[in-house]
Parts: structure tokens; sequence; C-alpha cells
């Protein structure tokens, strides 16, 4: 088999997406857009408080209304469907679709009404009576781990998840015991300095501007189940709904129509879905259930909270010697489909881009009353490299060293690739150096620290920041989720009029699968893009698949549609053959003809080689008539890429605001198929992690256990004006794991972005005696600091 | 309780029996089944909603559908004809302007709007003229970019 990596004509080009024209025109087909025939409406009652027992529900009120079909409490469905699945090896509690007893966090659902109208089903979840005996809110996580000010789940002693997962040098991968102190201690007792900071990587809201929505479709006659969702991965949801219905997958279809963003929080199937899904089977109608976006905020999955203890060892000359990283991550009140998982690739990141000999991770992970957490964009590297780079920083000021230099000194060099970590984790390819003064030039880094200093001497607040990542990007292997598997599925099918119908397991919510993966098959068969069209996001037309997440679709499900590619040229070939009277191995394919290689314009035309794998009078000797391939592609191991963000930023003395004022970065993610979307990705990425820097954070009362921003006028997105214009720029370093030398950048923007932002600001208030500042870089927190009190 | 209205969208006119707390949004996505605008949030903070009423853009969200009686709206839909596409329509499609589509009906529909104000706008104009509305996944610049392209376009 032979597989096409060189670029084409099209791959590379900045190529205008194909999903636009009906998506611009307001044209598309979001979940929320549909109605079907007979379709019922759900509504949620949810818990207002954060933690307590349910001794009573009333719903007659609710069941009185005219347009009330049925209300089920959490008791009541727990007697259709199992407690809700996980995809991680770490023990967990029961976590029921809808709570059956006790309530566990604010927003958790208690009963759900299914009426004949959306707005009366709410009205009537208003009148469900719930008694709750309030039990005390469980919010700090540190007091949480000593079970204060009280236990959530009686079987996990102390609210601890994970009572304690180390990694690195000295632990004994198989059994995760600690058998050797002595290199970190010798490390420690040796270094010429050492770092010691207290990080938090603070709560985050996803807030995809869609929010989750599913309809739920079960047909009797056939007991077939159809839901359309809001999903980022359709196949594993299918997975889900048919273990927790008790269903064959063969019954189960689930669809992913439009879907308006992700960034992780969508890859979980929820218990609305679960609950819908049951709630159809039962009465035999359709129904369907739209979040809105104050339960978004309070009961779609959340991202990092990740407390970091973060010690780094040195010499003299800014070498680091050995880093550890006591870690508490609080994932709220009960463990979602990869929520245990997420913290432990904190700890893969520990060594970033530098050749550190010692490192130690030691994980502790601890149910409080809030949302679980889950994969958020970032999903570990985000915390990881944030606490890494902080520290690189604090080591460098204290060393009175250039940021660039101490990185400089510290970074894993080109000829050390494939490099494992002290940590155990294998690199695929880097070259940092290089893009480290590709930055530094684009940025004008010496110019940059002349002004910021001429701008102090006029007694203006202005710091600069640097931030280096590399992160974990094409998960697969397997291994890494084996619950799962992190394969992708791929097929494609020449139809015999000589067009191509393809299909991804990786599912698109606005990362134009549609496009790319189009331009890639077109170059490998030699065909115009137009002439291609991509399946993704539905059960029953794309036989098998994972999804899209942590930077896999391009790299895994990109690589599976090259095979499956590879797979139906080989048997056009001996089609083509048969017709032109030669050996297949000397054919090619290029501009819409198969012929000898360099000559293919002398050879047969792609369509009339379609035409005759549909006739084949007569049939070439062991070959089945038509032409439709499929192939499962799992790489051997992650690919890495990696960037560095410089960046300047000015804080106003008289109210503590910060303008981003310059964003320089230079990314390298491989081998680019469409700029144009690489940049997207960046962009958006980018914007995501300066939210985390300046705007954004979900904040629990520590007293009552409510959710204190649960809506966009207190957690704010960042909006247009919080923006420079952004000064990218990127440098090419293939992966070897995959023909095409694609790395990923989905999730890039938003791990290397919040460091630099944190450093620069506390550059900015190196004056005033700051060493460290947590996020968010709220106004008030930064104007305290310059008035001389703690933030 | 129903209260009869009469509305003219996209060129249409409709009358219509409507509750009185139905949002202008909903009588235009559940009635009408237009479908293109948004609902993003609901506290009128994200303007995946936006339409034009009489003239001048409005979060349909933040409208009852019994306040625009006797008006005039346009929704995405309406902006171009069958088959063609406004200069912004075009402008995001060429600058990759949008990713996902849930914010742009409602990202074009300001822009629209901010053009006729600010024929020519700076980076600026448009960073703060599209202040009302959220997107959480192009990082802004693209459609900064769409916006002044559909600018010069319409010199
Ligand atoms: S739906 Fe968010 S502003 Fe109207
Ligand atoms: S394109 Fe997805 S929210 Fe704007």
């Amino acid at each position: 088999m032979t597989m096409q990596a060189t670029p084409g004509q099209l791959v590379g080009q900045r190529v205008r997406r194909r999903e636009d024209p009906r998506l611009v025109k307001g044209r598309g087909s979001y979940v929320d857009d549909m109605k079907l025939p007979g379709m019922l409406h759900l509504a949620f009652k949810r818990s207002d408080v954060a933690h307590g027992i349910i001794r009573s529900i009333d719903t007659s009120a609710a069941e009185a209304m005219p347009g009330v079909e049925l209300v089920l409490t959490g008791a009541q469905l727990a007697e259709i469907i199992p407690p809700m699945p996980v995809a991680t090896p770490f023990p967990a509690p029961d976590h029921h679709a809808v709570t059956p007893d006790r309530v566990r966090y604010v927003g958790e659902p208690i009963a759900v009404v299914v009426a004949t109208d959306r707005f009366l089903a709410a009205d009537a979840a208003d009148v469900i009576e719930v008694d709750i005996e309030e039990l005390p809110a469980v919010i700090d996580p540190e007091r949480a781990a000593n079970g204060d000010p009280a236990v959530i789940h009686e079987a996990f002693e102390n609210n601890l998840a994970v009572p304690f997962a180390p990694a690195g040098t000295g632990v004994n991968p198989e059994t995760l015991e600690v058998e050797d102190e002595s290199a970190l201690n010798e490390a420690f007792e040796n270094a010429d300095v050492v770092v010691s900071q207290r990080m938090f990587s603070q709560r985050l809201v996803p807030n995809a501007m869609e929010p989750r929505g599913v309809i739920a479709r079960f047909e009797p006659g056939n007991d077939e189940l159809t839901v359309w969702s809001t999903t980022q991965n359709p196949h594993i949801a299918r997975t889900l709904l048919a273990a927790i219905l008790g269903m064959g997958q063969h019954q189960v279809r689930v669809i992913a129509p439009d879907v308006g963003g992700g960034f992780g929080s969508k890859i979980n199937v929820y218990g609305e879905d679960f609950a819908a899904a049951a709630i159809s089977r039962d009465i035999g109608r359709p129904v369907k259930w739209i979040e809105d976006r104050s339960e978004a905020f309070m009961t779609t999955i959340h991202g990092r909270d990740v407390i970091g203890y973060i010690d780094l060892a040195a010499t003299g000359e800014g070498k680091v010697t050995a880093v550890k990283m006591r870690l508490i991550a609080d994932i709220g009140a009960y463990e979602m489909v990869l929520t245990a998982a997420i913290p432990t690739l904190v700890a893969f990141m520990i060594s970033g881009v530098y050749d550190i000999p010692v490192v130690r991770a030691e994980l502790t992970e601890v149910f409080t009353n809030k949302m679980p957490t889950d994969a958020y964009r970032g999903a570990g590297r985000p915390e990881g490299i944030y606490f890494l780079e902080r520290a690189m920083d604090m080591l460098a000021s204290e060393l009175g060293m250039d940021p660039a230099d101490v990185r400089r000194v510290n970074f894993i060099q080109p000829d050390q690739f494939p490099y494992t970590t002290a940590g155990g984790m294998v690199y695929d390819s880097g070259e940092y150096e290089r893009l480290l003064d590709q930055a530094l030039e684009n940025a004008g880094w010496e110019q940059m620290k002349a002004d910021r200093d001429a701008a102090r001497a006029e007694g203006r607040i202005v710091g600069l920041g640097m931030s280096f990542y590399t992160e974990i990007c094409g998960f697969g292997p397997s291994a890494a989720m084996p619950t799962v598997g992190l394969w992708e599925h791929a097929s494609v099918s020449v139809e015999r009029d000589g067009k191509v119908r393809a299909s991804s397991g990786a599912s698109s919510h606005g990362q134009g699968h549609e496009t790319t993966f189009a331009q890639m098959l077109a170059d490998d068969l030699g065909i115009p893009m137009d002439d291609i069209s991509i399946i993704h996001g539905d059960t029953g037309q794309v036989r098998e698949g994972t999804g899209t997440f942590g930077s896999r679709s391009q790299v895994v499900g990109g690589t599976a549609l090259l095979m499956a590619s590879g797979k139906v040229k080989d048997k056009m070939r001996v089609f083509a053959a048969q017709m032109l009277e030669t050996q297949p191995g000397d054919l090619s394919f290029s501009d819409g003809m198969i012929g000898p290689t360099g000559q293919e314009d002398t050879g047969v035309a792609f369509a009339e080689v379609a035409g005759f794998a549909y006739i084949p009078i007569p049939l070439p000797p062991d070959t089945e008539p038509g032409l439709s391939e499929e192939a499962f592609w799992e790489p051997e191991g992650f690919t890495w890429p990696f960037g560095c963000y410089i960046t300047q930023v000015e804080i106003d003395r008289d109210t503590g605001e910060l303008e981003l004022q310059r964003f320089v970065g230079v990314d390298d993610c491989g081998n680019v198929i469409n700029p144009l979307i690489v940049a997207g990705q960046i962009h958006g990425g980018i914007a995501q992690g300066v939210g985390q820097a300046l705007t954004e954070e979900a904040v629990y009362d520590e007293g009552s256990g409510q959710l204190l921003t649960a809506s966009f006028m207190d957690y704010q997105i960042p909006r247009a004006r919080d923006f420079p214009r952004f000064e990218l720029d990127h440098t090419v370093t293939p992966s070897p794991l995959n023909p095409m030398g694609v790395k990923g950048i989905g999730e890039a923007g938003t791990i290397g972005s919040t460091p630099s932002i944190v450093n620069a600001a506390v550059d900015a208030l190196s004056g005033h005696g700051v060493e460290h500042i947590d996020m968010m870089l709220r106004p008030e927190k930064l104007w305290r600091l310059i008035q001389g009190g703690d933030a | 309780m129903t209260v009869p209205i009469s509305v003219t969208v996209n060129g249409r006119a409709h009358e219509l029996e409507v509750e009185p707390r139905m949002l202008l949004v909903h009588l235009l996505r559940e009635e009408l089944n237009l479908t293109g605008t948004h609902v993003g949030c609901d506290t009128s903070q994200c303007g995946a909603c936006t339409v034009i009423v009489d003239g001048s853009s409005a979060k349909s969200c933040t409208v009852l559908a019994v306040q625009a009686d006797g008006g005039s709206i346009t929704t995405i839909e309406g902006l171009s004809a069958e088959g063609e596409m406004h200069p912004l329509q075009q402008a995001f499609w060429d600058e990759h302007g949008l990713q996902c589509g849930y914010c742009t009906p409602g990202m074009i529909m300001s822009g629209v709007d901010l053009l006729e104000r600010h024929p020519d706008p700076s980076d600026d104009d448009i960073r703060r003229g599209l202040d009302g509305n959220l997107c959480r996944c192009t990082g802004y610049e693209h459609i900064i970019n769409a916006v002044k392209s559909a600018a010069g376009g319409a010199e």
C-alpha cells in the first residue's frame, strides 16, 4: 500500500471553508433548530442547595398542569437506568442522571418534567416542591481533603477521589509507589537556587456559544433509538447510551448536526442526555431538551481548578536540576467521563521543553460541592505549562537572567529527539532554539526591553512576558485511554461517476474538517475538491469513530483517511492497469487521470476507471467489483507541538486595569494543511488563554456553595476589544509519527498564552515587590498590589 | 391568553397570535422557523440573537414579540436573496470569520449595522462596535478582517 505524503496542490493552501456558505446564511442546522412530529419537551428541576439530603419531593402541582405529560423524580428514573459511566481507571462514586437521594452541587437535577411545550415544562419544574435537609457545603479543596467540613461520598474518605498518585523520578510506573527519594532530595540539597511557589490554575466555565442540547427519538416499532446531540464524539456517545439503556450499539444512532463549539465540554454524555433517551423509550415519543445559559454555567463541566505547589532546583547558571509539583485538583462533586484522568495530564507536562534530569509530580484529587470538572481546551496541559513557565520566570528573576536565556540553557536539543522525559513521556520532534530566536526577532525583544525600561522611567507600569510551551496532541495511542480506545476510522468510496464520498469518525464542531479533509484527499486522489464530500457526525453513516478532542482530528483522523484512500487507489490501479494493459505498480494519480508516473495524462480518466470498477467486464482476477475501502488508524505515540508567546502589558496605576498591548507568537504544529484554519485555531486558543489570565474565574461561595459567577454578567469571556492584533508566525518541524507530519493545533494557544500574560503582569509589578500573582488578574487585585497591599 | 400582532419579516407580512410573554427571538425561531437567529444566553449579553428591527440592530431576546407589532424585521435569512450573499456574508467566508458558526448570524447583523454607522471603520471602531457580540471560537481577529474587507468592498 502506498501513501502520498508530499504536499500537493491544495494541502498547504488557504482554502476557504466549505461549511461556511450555509452557516453565514443562517442555514446551518443545530440541534435546537430541529422539530420532530409529536415531540415533547423536557425541563429539569435543579437543586438550589449545594449539599443536602432530599427529604421529600412533591410533584403534584406540576403534574396537574395542562400540557404536562409526565414528571419523574430521580428515584423513579433510577428504576429505568443505572448510574452514568466513567471512562477512567479510577474508582468513582455512583452518579445518577437525576439524583435520587442527595444533592451535591447547585444545579444538580432532582426531577424532570415532560410537557408539550418548552416554556410550559419550565413553568411546571418551577412548582415542584423539594424539601432538602442541608449539609455543610464543601468548597475549599485543601480543607475538603481532611474531610472538612463534611464528607460528600461515604465511600471516599476525606473526600479523596484519588488520594495520592505520584509520577516521575523514583516512582515505579507499574505500582505507582515512591521507591527512591534520593535523586530528588540530592537535587534540592545541591541546588544553588530553589524557587518555591504555590500557584492556582482557577476554575473555568467552557461556555461554547451553543449550549448543550439533545433530541431523543425511540421508535417502538423497530426498537431503534436516534439521538441528535451537541456532542463532539457521536460514536462514544452511542456506545455509552447503548450501555446505559441496555441496548445494542446497532440499535442506537447518534447524530451530531452542526455543533456550536465544544472545547471539551461536549465530550461527555450528560444526565440530561441519558434521561431524554430513557424517557423517549419509556413513552415512545420524541423528546427534546435545550440547555439555557444559566444551566450551562452550573451544569456543563467546568475546567482546571488545580492548585500546584511548585519547587524548582537550579544551578547558578540557570540550569534546572529538578522540578517537583504537588498538585491538588478540585474535581467537583462527581466523576464524569474523563474527570479523574484530566489532572494526570498536568503531571505529564512537568518537563515542558526542558531537559530536566529529575522530576516528581504528586497528585491528589478531591471532591467538593461543585460542578464536576473534565476536559476543557488544553485539559491538564495549560495547568502544567503555567506552573512550569511561571517557575522558569521566577528563576530568571532570582538569578537576574533574561527570561529567554534561562529557557535557552535548558532546552532539549534537536539531536535528543525522540526524547524521553524523566517522567517517561516520549517527545516526537522539536527544534526549540530556532523557534525562540524567531520569536525574539519578530518581537524585537531587545527593543521591547528598552521601551519597557523607558516607559517605567516615565512612571508607567509596563511589563513583558514570555512563555515556551509544548503540549500533548494527537491522542492516542489506545493505551492512553484504555477504556475507550484512541484510534480513528475512515472510509473512502469512489462512486461510479468518479465522485468521492469519504467519512471520518472525527466529528467537526467548528474545526472545518469538511474542508481540510477534502483538501487532503483531493491531492491524494488527484481530483478536484468539489468532487469529494466529507461525511461526519452520524453513527448511521460513519461506521466507527472516536471523535474530536485532544487536537487529534488531523493527526489521527487525517491519517486514517489517507490510509483508506491508499487502499482505494491500490484497487483503482488494478482496474486501470487492465484498461491500459500495464502493471498496477507503475500507475499514479494526477489531474483527474491515472497513468504511468510522471505521464499520468497519457493514461485513463479517474472517472472512467471508477465506472469500469462498477461494471468490470472482464473482472480482473482476484478482484472484487466496486471501490469502497475503510481504515482504522492508531498512532504509536503522541505528537508534541510547541511555541513561544511574548506579550507586553501595561497596568493603569489608578484603576489597576491591565491592557494587553502586544501578543507575538511563533507556533510549530508540524506541516500545515490549511493556514487559514490553523490561524483561526491559534487565535481562538489564545483568546481562551487570555480569558483565563484576565477575565474568567468561576467562584463558589465558601459558605453557601452557590455559584456566584453564573452568567455572562459575572463571568466575562473576552470581547473583541480585549485584544490587540496578534503578531503570529510559525516554524515547521514535522512529526515523524504520521505520514503528513502534522502535530495538532487546537489547544496550543490556550496553553501558551496564560503564563506569558501572567509573567508580563508580574514583570510589570516587579518594582512593587511582586513575585507572583494568582489568576485572574482582576483590576482590583492589581490595584491593591500597586498600593502595596496583598492581592 | 394571546395577543394579535402583525410584523413584516424579511419582506413578508405576518398576522400572528402570540403569548404576551413570548420573546421576539422565539417568535422568529419557533413560529416562523427562521432558525438562523440563535440563542446564546439568557441575560442579553451574547448577541447571538441580533436582528435588524426597523433599520437598527437589536438583540431579539430583549424584545417581546408584542413590542415588534407593526415593525419590520430583517434576520440573517433575509439579508441576501436566495443563492446570493450579502458583502458581509461573503467577507466572513473569505476571511474565515467563523468557526462553529453559532455567533455568526448575530455577528453579521451587528456588523451590517456597524457598517451603516461607520462605512470605513478602524480596527478600534469594529472592536467597540461588536462589543455586544460574544464569540468563543475565533479570537475575533478574522471577524475584524471580515468587517474591514466588506467595508473596503463597499467603497
Ligand atoms: S441570546 Fe444572548 S443576547 Fe440574546
Ligand atoms: S464562531 Fe463559534 S462562537 Fe463564534
